[in-house]
């Protein structure tokens, strides 16, 4: 017995010695950096990164074929290690998520097939759309929730994925999985610089928004209580919730397919509702924001559309710079919209708000005269927005124009705006239909006239301005003329005592499609008064141009307003972009903050060295859900519209508070669940009844 | 044996006495890497090399130290360790002497270290009692029947990636039938040598 051990033994000896000396001649330097960097890596060999096993991926990074941060599982405490290791910088980078929503599209499911049973999404897309009455919406299968390695992913109460983020690692799993892109990753830079693109199924509202705010997601986050979140996810798209929630004229609304059965969900106070609900909270909800990069941006003008694009810049790493001729920020906001529409101190807040993220404001700088295009390239700004806006009122192209008492309107609000008194006299006529007529009418009234008239030469149909403006001034005992044109400004001693019109009758169509007002011979008729306010139109003041030999080749259009892209605010001059009412010609306020957003987009993009046009298959306007014409069924049916508590008119008389009060927390929890959340899952099961599959609402009715 | 005897038994060992779908041993790995054609043909070379390199050196153990010491009950646990021994070394020499070889067979080295089929030849050339140039060849023909065999194997288990597959047959169980038909088609050419 003792032999065969030792026989063995001493064979395994030879062979063991052998070994050594193998291993001591023929030794091979192991890169002590491939034995560092899988010493970094958490060892669990999951295969996340694509590599077999962690020693593989720690030779491939050592070897450069692989990016320090390849880890999946470890989280970004081993990517700060192995870059440690690896001797690069750690900059952050925003993490990769998996979000839900309705902007997908089923071009790629044939693509994506893979059979995994019957009851896999992958399988079941293909097998005519599924088992929906309609080819769009989740399949709700669940494959997402199977290929999930984390997970991070349950199918929630409403037959939808639900991702956890504290447990989701960006690793795309899901994605390659859910054949229709429902479940996707995306970041908060990725939504602020992306376009909703025609090919996705968006829900009518948010496809009609100038902005492209994801209207039902802020909508759901408010039924559900997460009014932080609302306001986040508003202000990826808009940065002024607070201004836009009062003075927006709600194109959204417009398209709502709760609209079509009965009144449409009042979506844009209930974004003021979140957006009011921050303000007043105390605390202010900063957005995610890029690590600084110091490079210099320059936005003239600070309106809406100067604003939003110096907040998009900030918030993707730029330092804007915002120069306003005007001694504050807010542009036609502050110098346009009156106190009683928008407080100064609720514009004080959120202008306030975007200055935070490291936006610099030099105010009382006017182009041309404190600094040009020139200057500012010296400076070393790398790119400059233009956002002049529309500040010179049309003439009337009347005889007369030049007596005491007749004033532009948007003088007027300019003054209101700088807090300066306009003495008015007892009896105003205001010459226009639009928001600027409106504003003045009601402004006109507060400050004491007793007899304030609007003139218009089209019928109240016609009107450009919003209706409930219309309503509100008619509240205020604001007379109307319509079908009636100002011919002459009479006048004594320089002084102005009254107009003479002509009345009008609607001819033929023109090009706008409006029937074209005619004058009827003869019908000239005084009528007396103190002042006259033309409301009639705004155009850019661009002569800071002529004297700046940076910009006097900036191409202008015949309007004279910008000839910029209008999808992406590029100019003939390269690094110099525009955006708003200069391009567009005076605009609403939600048209400027969209076009601002995707000017900083497209400055991103040239400062990144890339194409700064804008994608071609963008969504530019109001866009039907394929397939769903109706809104059969929908659920709670017959709930009125929350209506704006408003201020009494008993009230308004010489003041200038706010008219409109704001929602409460409970008309806006209620208004959200006549929200049908379009998109994702408001078509009905074909093997389920209707009540299985509706979003579980709690009906407070 | 005359020329003629040679290629008879070279012929046998790779088809008739098939080591994988005749004699069924080394199943892990053949179902293990035969999903992709490349690691096929790495693991099949690794194996040529391990096998004839193992045939002749159990050979010179048993025949140089097992049957003088008269221990010859302990050929398994002898073979094993000598196996184990002789892959390491290897592994070492060409790590720093081949290192292109190194890189291409790396990997699969310790995967065959103790592979049944590997030590399934060594015993069989003592068993059948060949002296060492019989034991020369008939370990690098069964090796290379091996290879065949591996390859063949994964020729057809790559198509599969391209056919819709039903759950319940994916993976090692179409593995298993196809192996199952594979020795099947082998064993037709039994009648192909007489005597074994």
């Amino acid at each position: 017995m003792l032999f065969e051990a030792l026989a063995i033994g001493g064979l395994g000896l030879a062979s063991a010695l052998g070994l050594g000396v193998a291993a001591k001649v023929f030794a091979v330097e192991v890169d002590p950096l491939v034995e560092a960097v899988e010493g970094a890596l958490p060892g669990a060999n999951c295969g996340g990164c694509g590599f077999a096993g962690c020693a593989s991926a720690a030779l491939a990074i050592a070897s450069g074929k692989a990016p320090a941060n390849i880890c999946v599982g470890g989280g970004p405490e081993v990517a700060v290690a192995v870059s440690q290791v690896m001797g690069v910088e750690f900059v952050y980078r925003e993490p990769d998520v998996s979000q839900v929503d309705c902007t997908y599209s089923t071009q790629i499911a044939p693509l994506k097939y893979k059979y995994d049973g019957v009851r896999d999404c992958r399988a079941a897309a293909l097998l005519a759309g599924g088992p929906k009455m309609c080819d769009i919406g989740c399949l709700g299968l669940g494959s997402c929730v199977k290929v999930c390695p984390f997970g991070a992913i349950q199918i929630g109460s409403e037959g939808l994925p639900v991702v956890d983020p504290s447990l989701c690692t960006g690793c795309g799993n899901c994605e390659k999985a859910c054949p229709k892109s429902i479940i996707h990753l995306t970041s908060v830079t990725r939504r602020i610089l992306g376009f909703n693109a025609n090919y996705n199924c968006l829900a009518p509202c948010q496809a009609t928004c100038p902005a492209q705010i994801d209207i039902p997601s802020y909508i759901r986050a408010i039924g559900e209580g997460r009014y932080e979140d609302a306001v986040t996810i508003i202000k990826e798209h808009n940065p002024l919730p607070l201004v836009c929630g009062r003075v927006c004229p709600h194109p959204c609304e417009d398209q709502c397919r709760r609209g079509k059965s009965e009144e449409p969900v009042n979506i844009n106070h209930l974004k003021r509702f979140a957006a009011d609900y921050e303000m007043n909270s105390g605390k202010r909800i900063q957005p995610f924001c890029l690590p600084k990069n110091e490079r210099k941006v320059a936005i003239v003008g600070g309106g809406p559309a100067g604003l939003s694009c110096a907040y998009y810049l900030a918030r993707l790493g730029y330092a804007p710079t915002v120069y306003e001729a005007q001694p504050h920020l807010g542009g036609m906001l502050r110098y346009g919209i009156p106190e009683y529409r928008l407080p100064k101190k609720t514009l004080d807040w959120e202008i306030q708000g975007i200055l935070e993220l490291g936006v610099t404001a030099k105010t009382g700088m006017a182009m041309g005269t404190d600094f040009t295009m020139e200057s500012l390239r010296q400076e070393g700004y790398e790119a400059i927005f233009l956002g002049v806006g529309c500040w010179s009122s049309r003439g009337m192209r009347v005889e007369g124009e030049d007596l005491g008492g007749v004033l532009p309107g948007t003088d007027m609000l300019i003054d209101r705006g700088n807090l300066k008194e306009t003495p008015v006299g007892e009896r105003v006529v205001i010459i226009g239909g639009g928001n600027t007529a409106m504003d003045c009418a009601r402004t006109c009234w507060r400050l004491g006239a007793k007899e304030v008239t609007v003139l218009y030469r089209r019928t109240e149909k016609e009107m450009p301005a919003n209706a409930i403006e219309i309503e509100e001034a008619k509240h205020e005992g604001i007379k109307f003329h319509f079908l009636a044109a100002p011919t002459k400004l009479v006048g004594e001693n320089g002084k102005l005592t009254g107009l003479q019109y002509i009345k009008m009758e609607l001819g033929e169509p023109d090009a706008s499609g409006r029937r074209r007002p005619v004058p009827i011979e003869g019908s000239e008729t005084i009528l007396e008064c103190d002042n006259v306010i033309a409301a009639i139109g705004q155009f850019p003041n661009l002569a800071f141009l002529e004297e700046d030999a940076a910009a006097n080749d900036l191409a202008l259009t015949k309007w004279n307003t910008i000839d910029a892209n209008v999808d992406a605010g590029t100019t003939n001059i390269p690094g110099v972009f525009s955006g708003g009412d200069s391009v567009t010609g005076a605009a609403t306020a939600v048209e400027a903050i969209g076009a601002g957003r995707r000017a900083a987009r497209a400055m991103h993009r040239y400062l990144s060295g890339e194409d700064a046009e804008a994608p071609d298959n963008w969504v530019h306007g109001p866009k039907e859900l394929p397939m769903v014409k109706q809104t059969p069924d929908a659920a709670p049916a017959g709930r009125p519209r929350a209506k704006m508590p408003e201020l009494s008119v008993a009230d308004r008389s010489g003041s200038f508070v706010e008219v409109e009060l704001g929602l409460t927390e409970e008309m806006a929890k209620a208004e959200t669940q006549r929200c049908l959340q379009c998109g994702l899952y408001c078509y009905r099961h074909k093997d389920q009844p209707y009540e299985a599959w509706k979003w579980e609402r709690k009906d407070n009715a | 044996m005359s020329f003629g005897d040679y290629m008879l038994f070279i012929v046998s060992a790779i088809l008739v006495n098939n080591i994988l779908l005749a004699k069924f041993l080394g199943n892990c790995p053949f179902l293990g890497v035969s999903k992709r054609m490349d690691t096929a043909t790495g693991m099949s070379m690794a194996v040529i090399f391990v096998m004839v390199m193992a045939g002749m050196i159990t050979w010179l153990v048993q025949y140089y130290i097992l049957v003088p010491l008269n221990i010859e009950y302990l050929q398994t646990i002898a073979f094993i360790l000598v196996i184990a021994a002789l892959v390491q070394l290897v592994e070492i020499v060409m790590a720093k002497s081949l290192p292109a070889l190194y890189r291409a067979l790396g990997i699969f080295l310790p995967l065959i270290t103790t592979n049944c089929a590997v030590l399934g030849v060594a015993i069989i050339n003592i068993n059948e009692e060949y002296d060492f140039v019989d034991t020369l060849v008939f370990s690098l023909a069964s090796a290379l029947g091996y290879s065949l065999a591996l390859i063949l194997f994964a020729g057809i288990r790559e198509r599969f990636m391209l056919i819709k597959m039903p759950k319940a047959f994916q993976g090692t169980s179409i593995g298993l039938v196809v192996a199952g038909f594979l020795a099947l088609a082998f064993s037709g050419f039994a009648g192909l040598v007489g005597g074994h």
